[in-house]
This record gives structure tokens, sequence and C-alpha cells, in this order.
């Protein structure tokens, strides 16, 4: 009986590791190889990092991706850990607004910050205007780098924010007092006691940051300017307007790879070395602050809510604004929607229907490899559990890219149908759900699912009717996320989509290229109010006022 | 329907570790067996194997004359009640409780009549439609209680299920298990650390020490008549005097350390001369003699019905004795002498620990 009971799992665990192989580890690998390998010569070849490594012009993008990343992961570090600090121990009022604000910005598509602060802030933006007439000066607006630094550092700071602010909430307040009845002040205590616990988790959203940054293609194609970044290299060489070079933009994916891996394995040593448990009984209690303090703690937050809002109200202002050609023009009115519906119709339909399938996959590949790496656990297991982690290093265009070229030919062409799209979705999505699952699936106690057979009924029908009930409360929130991320997915599905298959971040980030501000804001306002939305049924069904990231 | 258990040769190992090398077992019909033993003794590791969740690496099981070896948990149509509870957070009292008679695809309106019954039982009507998340420990534990008998199982299985709740419930829900247990008549194996629980319940009770079993008997034998000094001490709180063994007026008899011989009649007449022995004195069984050994009073500790004082001898060693409150006392400090009742002493070899009493039925 032990070894049918067995061989259930190691199917499944077989099938999610074929599956992995087959849509990951495949393409990837081709990608890779393609950088060094001519597949139509048959020869191997360096021509491509020759190519990239003796021109300025492009080792320059190498230059600029690590400066303005870099730059965005140490500044959003620095906001978003001041600020979750601050929120958690001085009473803020309005706190919840900062924590929604910045779960939504968060959850907000991409390049929706991009689009905006070149509205507000760009050559002829409005807040540009107002400063030049205000100082009689000609500022030319923020492009280039450092656009594309404000822009990530207000996009990603609530990410940081929220991550922080959760290990704060870990945080046993005996800690601090303990610290303080042994005379430690406030700036040391905070040095010597807070800092240290939750470096892990600065390391953590940090590592996240990067990567997000590293692999973000939207802000730098939109706001960048001449200031090129790796990913826009990729894009410009594989979608190319003059030549396609396929060993080219695999070679730069090569070397983004490399920097991604790096960097995880920095993260990896260094929080495997500091890695600390918490679980606090006393947590932080935020208290009223006093005079100045408090006047400039009031500020920071304040400060952030609105940045982080104004890229929103700016797309839902301009969706109701009337256009004319590619102009804003006087008037509002409900056009720019009514056209979004006509001429993208098909795009909404499609974020919705392939989000939810891949959702649905995610859900499923989730909880049967989570639970069998924990309950079942074998070489295999072991195995899958590691490469399944293999996606946090492959930004979303390297994936896009390296699926495409793997699967527009015998034997399995799926190039520009949905299955691509959505299996590149489930292949970026499933190590998060798996992570969490896993996290629930320990903290359920064997003894009730043995308890489950100790009643009679099989291991089968113990997973269906205990196990998976008990993990589905478990793994909503992370679901949540996860089709939130999904809907605004944009670096992978940009290589992969045709006319037919377009979703609304592709319509959008089209729509803007071509200057249709109008329906791209309308695009974009849809969007963030799903987010929205879902966000508030989740908080009014599960009755609760925080969401795990 | 109940069974027997038998178990010949049990053999458990976790990779190179072997926790039970050679271990048998009988269990009776409708009987309320109790292993016994210190933390990290193989109790849970056992009941386990009984269960189904632990490999068997040698030996046979049998419920009846039935190998259970190869069958899986599901069908071996046991009922266990778990340390955490184990309750279905994901379903009320009805659905827990429900949960096997579904799977035994019993059909309303017996399922409800059944689970309506055993809450009666266990006394948690009321909870019945309420979810399991804010109850007590002790309602959580009638709820696995009921949820384990109402399939009415061949065998009920039950590890530590009282430890996890606090001392007054623990008494409590004592009483309530074992009375239900009366009255279903299931064959329950019961697994506890606390040996006073395990007297108060038991029909009978196996001591375990590293994976042996160290004796077995009812409650009223282990205490009285413990086979080795392992369970004397296990079991009640005992003193231990040193003494060797002498032939006295051509009988078997016993020279204390302080040089006083006395008789012990339970104790065998083939224990030859000279034999190193530890005589085990329970605290109750001491009382002041002026005709008795020299102490001092180390400590005096009042326990409300009785005394207890901690007496140090002349050898240096410490003795517990226990007092009812209304017999005259002796304060700290102060010179006495204690005799102690020779009927109910037990008397051990020295060199191997076993007893060496009459009565004794060895493991
Ligand atoms: N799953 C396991 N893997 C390895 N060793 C175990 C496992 N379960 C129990 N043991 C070991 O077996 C011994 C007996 O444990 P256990 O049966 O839980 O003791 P008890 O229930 O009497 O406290 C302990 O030394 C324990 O470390
Ligand atoms: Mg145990």
């Amino acid at each position: 009986m032990k070894k049918r009971r067995l061989d259930g799992w190691a199917l499944i665990t077989g099938l999610c590791f074929l599956f992995f192989l087959f849509f990951f580890l495949y393409p990837i690998s081709r990608t890779l190889l393609n950088s060094i390998y001519d597949f139509t010569t048959g020869t191997f070849t360096l021509a491509s990092f020759q190519k990239f490594f003796t021109k300025r012009y492009y080792t320059n993008t190498i230059w600029n991706s690590l400066k303005v990343t870099s730059l965005a992961t140490l500044s959003t570090t620095f906001f978003g850990t001041t600020l979750a600090y601050l929120a958690r121990t001085v009473k803020i009022k309005g706190k919840r607004v900062l924590d929604i604000v910045m779960l939504i910005s968060v959850l907000s598509p991409p390049f929706i910050g991009a689009y905006s602060w070149i509205v507000l802030l760009g050559r002829a933006g409005v807040i540009t205007n107002i400063i030049n007439s205000l100082f009689g000066i000609q500022f030319q607006g923020i492009y280039g780098f450092s656009g594309i630094l404000l822009v990530f550092t207000i996009k990603l700071s609530p990410l940081v924010y929220l991550y922080v602010s959760g290990a704060l909430k870990n945080l046993d307040n005996s800690l601090n007092e303990a610290a303080e009845s042994m005379g430690c002040t406030r700036i040391r205590k905070i040095f010597r006691i807070i800092l240290p616990l939750i470096l892990p988790t600065m390391l953590a959203s940090a590592l996240l940051v990067f990567m997000r940054a590293l692999a973000d293609f939207g802000t730098p194609m939109l706001i960048g300017e001449g200031y090129r970044t790796l990913p826009v290299l990729i894009y410009n060489s594989f979608v190319g307007e003059v030549t396609q070079d396929y060993s080219f933009a695999s070679a730069i994916s090569v070397i983004i790879v490399a920097f991604t891996t790096v960097i995880f394995l920095l993260q990896k040593y260094i929080s495997g070395r500091v890695s600390i448990e918490m679980n606090a009984m006393n947590p932080l209690e935020p208290k009223k602050a006093m005079g100045v303090s408090n006047v400039l703690t009031h500020a920071y937050a304040y400060l952030f809510i609105i940045l982080e809002l104004l890229p929103i109200i700016v797309v839902a202002y301009n969706s109701f604004q009337n256009t004319q050609g590619t102009m804003f023009v006087e008037g509002f009115s409900l056009n720019s929607y009514i056209k979004a519906f006509s001429t993208m119709g098909s795009s909404i339909a499609n974020t919705y229907l392939y989000s939810i399938i891949a959702l649905a996959i995610i859900l499923v590949i989730g909880i049967l490899v989570s639970y069998s790496t924990i309950r079942r656990p074998s070489a295999l297991t072991a195995i899958l559990d590691t490469i399944i982690m293999f996606p946090y290093i492959i930004p979303g265009s390297v994936l896009g890219i390296s699926m495409l070229l793997a699967f527009n030919h015998p034997p399995l062409t799926i190039s520009g149908t949905a299955i691509i799209i959505i299996v590149a979705y489930v292949v970026r999505r499933l190590p998060y759900t798996i992570r969490s699952s896993s996290a629930i699936l320990r903290q359920i106690s064997t003894s009730v699912e043995e308890a489950s057979q100790s009643l009679g009924a099989s291991p089968t029908s113990t997973f269906g009717k205990v196990t998976v009930p008990m993990m589905i409360s478990g793994v909503l929130p992370g679901a949540l996320m996860s089709w939130m991320s999904i809907i605004s997915e944009l670096s992978a599905s940009i290589m992969l989509y045709v006319g037919s298959t377009k979703t609304m971040t592709i319509a959008i980030y089209t729509e803007v290229i071509r200057g249709n501000y109008g329906v791209a804001s309308a695009l974009s306002t849809i969007l963030i109010c799903s987010t929205v939305l879902v966000l508030m049924i989740f908080f009014k069904l599960t009755g609760r006022t925080e969401i795990e990231l | 329907m109940s069974v027997t258990i038998k178990i010949d040769h049990a053999l458990k190992k976790f990779g190179e570790n072997t926790v039970i090398q050679d271990l048998s077992l009988s269990v009776r019909e409708g009987e309320f067996f109790t292993l016994l033993g210190s933390s990290g003794c193989g109790k849970t590791t056992l009941l386990r194997m009984i269960a189904g969740f632990n490999t068997i690496e040698g030996g046979d099981f049998y419920f009846n004359e039935k190998r259970i070896n190869d069958m899986p948990p599901h069908k071996r149509k046991i009922g266990m009640v778990f340390q955490n509870y184990a309750i279905f957070p994901h379903m009320d009292t009805f659905g827990n409780v429900a949960f096997g008679l579904k799977e035994q695809h019993v059909k309303e309106p017996e399922l409800s009549r059944r689970v309506n019954e055993i809450l009666d039982t266990v006394q948690i009507s009321e909870l019945r439609d309420r979810m399991p998340k804010n109850m007590s420990g002790g309602q959580q534990q009638r709820i696995a209680l009921a949820r384990a008998i109402v399939i009415e199982p061949d065998v009920l299985l039950m590890d530590e299920p009282l430890s996890n709740l606090d001392a007054k419930l623990r008494v409590e829900m004592r009483t309530a298990i074992k009375r239900i247990q009366n009255a279903c008549k299931i064959t329950t194996i019961y697994v506890t650390h606390d040996q006073e629980e395990a007297l108060a319940i038991s029909d009978r009770i196996a001591v375990m020490k590293k994976g042996e079993i160290q004796q077995v008997g009812t409650p009223m034998e282990i205490y009285q008549h413990p086979s080795n000094l392992f369970v004397a001490t296990f079991i009640g709180q005992s003193s231990l005097l040193d003494a060797t063994a002498v032939r006295s007026a051509g009988e078997t008899a016993v020279k204390l350390f302080d040089g006083s011989v006395m008789r012990i009649p339970g104790m065998r007449e083939d224990v030859p001369e000279e034999e190193v022995l530890k005589l085990c004195v329970r605290p109750n069984e001491f009382r002041f003699d002026s005709a008795g050994i020299e102490a001092t009073v180390f400590e005096r500790v009042f326990f409300g019905d009785a005394i207890r004082y901690t007496l140090t001898l002349n050898n240096g060693q410490n003795i517990e004795m226990k007092q009812d409150i209304h017999l005259p006392m002796a304060q700290v400090g102060e010179a006495v002498h204690v005799a102690f009742n020779v009927d109910v002493v037990n008397v051990f070899r020295a060199s191997d620990e076993v007893s060496v009493m009459k009565d004794v039925i060895h493991a």
C-alpha cells in the first residue's frame, strides 16, 4: 500500500517537473545556448558577446542599468524602511489610507507611473509649466536617468514599505523595552536591535526591487529617451524596427541573468546568515509623537500618499478628458472608455480570461507541488523545489523571447496563441504561489491529516476534504496577489502577443506609444479599478485589514 | 466490535536509530490499556505503529487474528485522539464528528442521530453548530473524543490527550474518558507520561523505558509490587534505603545501613547472604517512632491535608515522609527517629535493580 500511495504523488511530481522542464528550462537553456551557438550554421561563436562588449554603445547599457537599478534599490529601501518604521512606531492619522495606497500602488501596472510623471513633470508637464512660469526658468522636465530613478523610487518604495512593515509587525516590543531598560538610546536602539532584526526582510525586499527595476522595460522605454537599459536593448534587438538579431538578444539575456543570479545568490547568502525567527507576543504600538517630530512624520507619510496617488489620479483624470487626435482638449466625457471598449474590447476580455485560467493552473500546480515537496519528500521533489524558484531570476523579457524562440516551430508551435501567454504567466507566478502554499502547509499539523485517515478517509480523500480546504484560506491572499500582478504583466507578454491575443497592459503600452493617451488612460483606469475592487472584496470577505505580500 | 491487540517482537528504527528493539505486548478485548513512560521512551512511536502512521521495521501486529502490518491506517478501523486535538478547523463541531460517519456512508437521519447522541455523551451538545476556532482546549478535546468514538472503532488510540489541558480540567476529562470507555467498551490504548493519570484511568498499565516494557500489570500491582527499581521510583514517590541481606534466626532478613536488622515478610527466602539491596519505602509508610532510625528534619512543607518532611539520615541521604496533619509534628532541625511499615516495603537487588519480592509478576 505504501508503494501505491507514493506512486500517485511521484506521478504528479513527475508531471509538474516535466511541465517545468518543457516550458521553462528548455526555452531558457535554448536562449542561453543561442547566445554562443549559431543554430543555422551549427557552430559555436562568441560573435554576439564580441559585438556587445566592443561597442561602448552597448556596454553603456549595462552601466546604465546597474546605475539606475542600484540607486533605485538604495532609495526605495531607505524610503520604504523609514516610512514603515515611522508608521509602526508613531501614531499617524490615516495610517490605513497610507497602507491601502501603498498596496494599490504596488499592484498597479508598472508603466502607469512613467506615463503619469511625463504628464506631470515632462517637457510640457503640468508641474513643469508651473515651475517654469513661477521661477522664469527653462526646466526641460525629467527624462533619462533622473526620470527613471524617480519613477522607480515612487513605484517601488511601497514594496519595501509593505514587506518591512510586515516584519516590524512581528517584532516583539519586549525586545525594545529590554534594550531601553539596559540604557539603550532611541537611535542606538534602532541600529542595535530593530535594524538587525528586520535586515533579512529588508534584503529580501531590496532583492525584489532590484529584480523588478532591472527587468522593467516599460519605464525606461517611455521616460528613458536616450537612456538605454538592458531590457530596452533586448526588446529593440528582438522586435527591432531595423534588424532582428536573436543571438544578440540572447547574449544580452545571458548578461542580465548573470547579474540577477549573482544578486540572488548574494541575498540568499546574507539572509541565510542573519535569518531570524520572530513572532511578536507584544507587538510594537504606535505612540503619539509631539511637536516637530509629529509634524515631520505626518508630512513624510502624506507626501508618500500624494506621490503614490498622483499617477493614479492623473490617469483617471485623463481618462475622462475629451481628446482630439493625440491631444487632450476641453471638456469631459466617457468617449475614451467608449473608444477603449469598441477598439480594445477583446484585449479587456483577454486580460480577464487569460489571468483567470493562469491563476487556476497556478493554484492547482502550486498546491500539488507544495504538498508533494513537504508531505512526500523525495529526491525528485527536492530538485523540483529548487528549480521551481529559477523564474525569480529570469526577467520577464528574457522569459518572453525564450518561449517565443522555443515554441514558434514544431514539435510545439504555440507562438501567437493564448496558450503561450498563459503558460508564461503560470511560469512567472508559480514560484510565489509554491512558496506561500508551502509555508502554509508547514503550519498545518500533520496530525489533522492523520486524524482524517484514522476516521476512515483514504489519503486521497483526506487530501481533498481536509488538506486542500485547510490550505485554501491561506493560499487565497497570495492567489489574489498573483492575479493582480498577472493582469499588469507586460515584459513577457509584450514579446509573445499577436493582434488577437493582446491584453490590456499591452494595449495600454501600444496606445501610449501611438499617442492615444485617452484610450490608454481609460484602460489603465479599468485595470486599477479591477485591482481596487478585488482588494475591497478580499478585505470585506476575510475581515482582514492587511494583506501579506 | 472490540478486538484484542497482539504485538510480537516489534522493531522500530528511524534511519540508524533503533527506538524500539524487541517489544511484545497483548491487550485484551475491551480493556483500557495504558503505555506509561517518560518523554522520549517511544510511546508515541509504538502507538503510531499500531495506528499505521509509522512504518514497522520488524515484528507482527495483530487485531484479533488479523495481521495488520500492511494495512493502511484508514482501513484499520481505529479511532485516534491526538495530543494537539487535530480538530478540522474548517468544519463546525457537527462536521468534525460526522466526518468519519460520512466516510462510512452513514445516511441521514441516522447520521444526525448518532452525532447528537455522542455529543450528548461528551456533553458538548450546545457546541454542535459552532466552529472550533475559539473553543477552549477542553471543548476541542471533547470534540476529538466524540469524533473518534462515534465511528465505533475496533480500537481507540489516545496519545497524551490531556497533556495540553490545565490541571483541574485534566482530572475532569480523565474521569469522563474513563466513564465513556466503560460504557462503550472499546479496546483502548492510552499513552501518557503522567503516572497519576495512568493509575487513575487504566485497567492495565505497561511501564516503558527506552523502548522496552518494564512491567505490565493493573495499577494496584504496579504500585504495590513494582518489578524493578525503575518502576518503583517512576510510579509514585519512594525513598531508597541501603541494606544487605543477612540470615537472622534461620530466616532471610535485611540489615540496614545503620546496623539495625529487620525481617521483610514479603521478601523471597532465596536471597543469598551479603547481597547488596535497596529498600524502597513510600513516603506515607514512614512514621515517627522512637525505636526507629535516627534522622534530622531538613525541610517541612505544608500540603493542606498532610505535611511533607524531608529528613536527613546519618549517612547523609535524604528521605521523604508524609504525615497526616493530626499527628504530632516535628520542627525543622529537630532530631527524630523514624520507622516504616515492613509489610509494604519493596526490596531490590542493587546489582540489577530487580525486585526480590515474592508477589511480583515479572514482565
Ligand atoms: N519521525 C521521527 N524521526 C526520527 N526519530 C524519531 C521520530 N519520531 C520519534 N523519534 C525518536 O524516537 C524516540 C521516541 O520518541 P517518541 O515515541 O515520540 O517518544 P514519547 O512519545 O514516548 O515521548 C525519540 O528519541 C525520538 O527522538
Ligand atoms: Mg509522545
